[in-house]
């Protein structure tokens, strides 16, 4: 099964929990990633950030729950990175 | 447990409220307790046991009315914000931690409110309870419970410069000092 090593998501959010704490949050959900955020703009109660994810195998699924918790909502996946394991013997 | 309450606070910057609500409602307590001391002593051979009914009494109902203000209070104006986020994110958060934190955090700042008159007005009586258990001071019970009103007015005080970062004794010296204006008032008011 592929795995998904990078993955370039448009994120909602609130103020509150700040940059840091969101992305704390995210990378203690997942084993061993790397998260960057940036903060592309600022509104009266909500900001808009992008979130570079890299790792072994990123669960996209578990990301998304972790952002929704936090009360952020995933506007797009604005880029992914995806590589495919060996592929299993075909039956003749 | 700690940890996920102290999440919640910060998630709706609750912290502030809490201790807001902690130095207010404590220092409520405090003042009831020293009128009320005051005004015992200044009548004269009021015994101990209607004293610490009257104090209790005063203390359960600013108990009372401490945890059922904030909560009510708190939980409509934690639903407003909530709502107002939601429209600002244009998806619904009841299922999220920001709806646990307006369920939650009303209960933790109704319980603070309640609890710091409470537990602050206990303590001011305690020379009066020892006494009833024939356990005595250097001073007597009255002047005793006098004396644990002006200390822990002072104490709060204290804790308010700390949590302002200014100089703590000058806070607890003004606080101390309203104590005393409050006591000279009783005592001249009174008939």
């Amino acid at each position: 099964m592929a795995k998904v090593k990078r993955i370039v998501l448009d994120v909602l959010k609130p103020h509150h929990p700040s940059a840091l704490e969101f992305a704390k949050a995210i990378a203690d959900q997942e084993n061993q990633c790397n998260v960057k955020l940036t903060v592309e703009e600022v509104d009266e109660k909500t900001e808009s950030i992008v979130l570079v994810i890299e790792g072994e195998d990123i669960q996209f699924d578990g990301i998304v729950d972790t952002i929704k918790n936090l009360g952020g909502s995933v506007h797009s996946i604005d880029g992914v990175e995806v590589e495919g394991t060996e592929a299993s013997p075909q039956k003749e | 447990m700690i940890q996920r309450i102290r999440f919640l606070l910060n998630l709706s910057r609750a912290h502030g409220i809490s201790r807001r609500y902690f130095f207010t409602n404590g220092y409520d307590g405090a003042l009831t307790m020293l009128g009320l001391n005051v005004g015992f002593y200044s009548t004269g051979n009021v015994p101990t046991h209607i004293a610490i009914n009257a104090c209790l009494g005063a203390a359960i109902a600013l108990f009372v009315s401490g945890l059922t203000s904030a909560y009510i209070s708190e939980s409509e104006e934690r639903k407003k914000e909530l709502v107002e986020l939601e429209r600002a994110m244009v998806v619904s958060l009841g299922d999220t931690e920001y709806g646990r934190a307006t369920q939650w955090v009303p209960i933790w700042i109704a319980l603070v409110n309640g609890f710091s008159p409470l537990l602050v007005s206990l303590f001011i009586i305690s020379p009066l309870w020892m006494s009833q258990f024939e356990v005595y001071l250097p001073i007597p019970p009255l002047e005793s419970t006098i004396s644990f009103a002006f200390l822990t007015i002072f104490l709060l005080g204290l804790f308010l410069g700390k949590v302002s970062g200014t100089f703590w004794l000058w806070t607890g010296l003004r606080t101390l000092a309203i104590a005393v204006i409050t006591c000279l008032l009783i005592l001249t008011l009174e008939f």
